[in-house]
């Protein structure tokens, strides 16, 4: 019980850290913030109902007022602004990612990965796609071509996030609640 | 740490937070339906509301009002592609109008009691098991967390820049998160020592 608790706290956290962290620490060249990896790790990691948990805790605090989003955004205005399908999309990705490792008991690094590919690109994507092409007035292929620059870094980040949760799995089974 | 709220005090800040959102649910409402005439009225409303903030408070609005430049240049390029001028202007005013009003409640707001109101509205999920206390608890933990999660991140890359002249990348988020991990079953072990959370 408390330990949930503060599993679903510290990984709220790990999503903030993950926008705090100077992108280029990251990965040279390629422009992307690490946030969406917390978004995929807090699934993978906690599993689908606290994952999603977590990430919306992790908005309620952006929502607050406090700038933990990539490049130190924050605030209301965010939720009505082009990229707020993300937002939105953010706790359903963590959930869906957190269902296919619950559910498909192959190898925890393979279904990490596969769980991230799946919620943390393909669900997110549809979410702010459908925001950016309602708020931009653009139709639904307009705003995908707006997206699609983010897809190899995201890549990159699916399989991270199926590393991590692998070497997390093997140094920290009872972590892993996914699987408990 | 910082917050997003402006130093200029305003008449504003004295608001209940609890009108500020319910107004601004309703005006974003009205917002994102309004054309022509009446959303323009809307958008001098939302200029002349942070008007009264004064010059400092002003100038804060238009820097947070900052990350939309690439959307509006996106919209700007693609309606004179399309000779469609006036919708963009439309989509362009909307966005300004909606998300300035949102940032000025959330330049006038503290966090504290955006929360406060938040708690009010979770107080009938307490029936489902999300008690208004474990909502407080666990704000305050992430809040608690995010330093003591990067000062472990720093600690650990200033370790790896000790002993190679390659950059740490991506591996330093394992023994990150492995570290915090044990410092998160600590911190639920002192929680229940100390009565439980729920």
């Amino acid at each position: 019980m408390e330990r949930n608790l503060t599993h679903i706290a510290l990984f709220a956290a790990l999503i903030a850290v993950l926008g705090l962290i100077p992108k280029i620490d990251l990965a040279a060249g390629v422009p992307i913030t690490a946030q969406s990896l917390g978004i995929m790790l807090c699934g993978t990691v906690l599993g689908a109902r606290r994952g999603a948990l977590a990430v919306l805790l992790f908005l309620v605090l952006v929502a607050a007022g406090l700038p933990l989003l990539a490049g130190g955004r924050g605030g209301l205005g965010l939720f009505v602004s082009p990229t707020a399908g993300f937002l939105v999309g953010f706790p359903v990705a963590a959930f869906v990612a957190g269902l296919v490792v619950e559910k498909w008991r192959v190898q925890i690094g393979v279904s990490a990965c596969a769980g991230a590919v799946v919620g943390g690109i393909v669900v997110l994507y549809l979410f702010g796609i459908a925001g950016m092409a309602l708020t931009l007035g653009k139709t639904l292929p307009e705003a995908s071509l707006l997206a699609t620059p983010f897809l190899p870094g995201d890549l990159i980040k699916a399989v991270l996030a199926g590393l991590i949760t692998q070497t997390i799995a093997r140094m920290r089974p009872n972590a892993v609640l996914s699987r408990a | 740490m910082l917050t997003l709220i402006s130093s200029h005090r305003t008449w504003a800040h004295e608001v209940a937070a609890g009108w500020k959102l319910a107004g601004l649910c309703v005006a974003t409402l009205l917002i994102v339906q309004a054309t022509g005439l009446w959303l323009g009225l809307g958008l001098l409303a939302v200029l002349a509301l942070v008007a009264s903030g004064g010059v400092g408070f002003a100038g804060a609005w238009v820097r947070l009002l900052r990350p939309l430049w690439p959307f509006a240049l996106i919209v700007v390029l693609w309606h004179l592609w399309l000779r469609a001028p006036a919708t963009g202007v439309t989509i362009l005013v909307r966005l300004v109008a909606a998300v300035g009003l949102a940032n000025a409640v959330t330049m006038t707001t503290r966090l504290s009691d955006i929360l406060d109101v938040l708690t009010r509205l979770a107080r009938p999920l307490s029936r489902l098991g999300l008690s208004p206390r474990m909502l407080a608890l666990s704000v305050a933990l992430v809040i608690r967390f995010i330093p003591v999660m990067l000062a472990r991140h720093d600690q650990i890359r200033d370790a790896w820049r000790m002993r190679s002249a390659r950059r740490p990348g991506w591996r330093i988020l394992v023994p990150v998160l492995l570290a915090t991990l044990d410092d998160a079953d600590r911190v639920a072990e002192a929680l229940r020592a100390r009565g439980g959370a729920g």
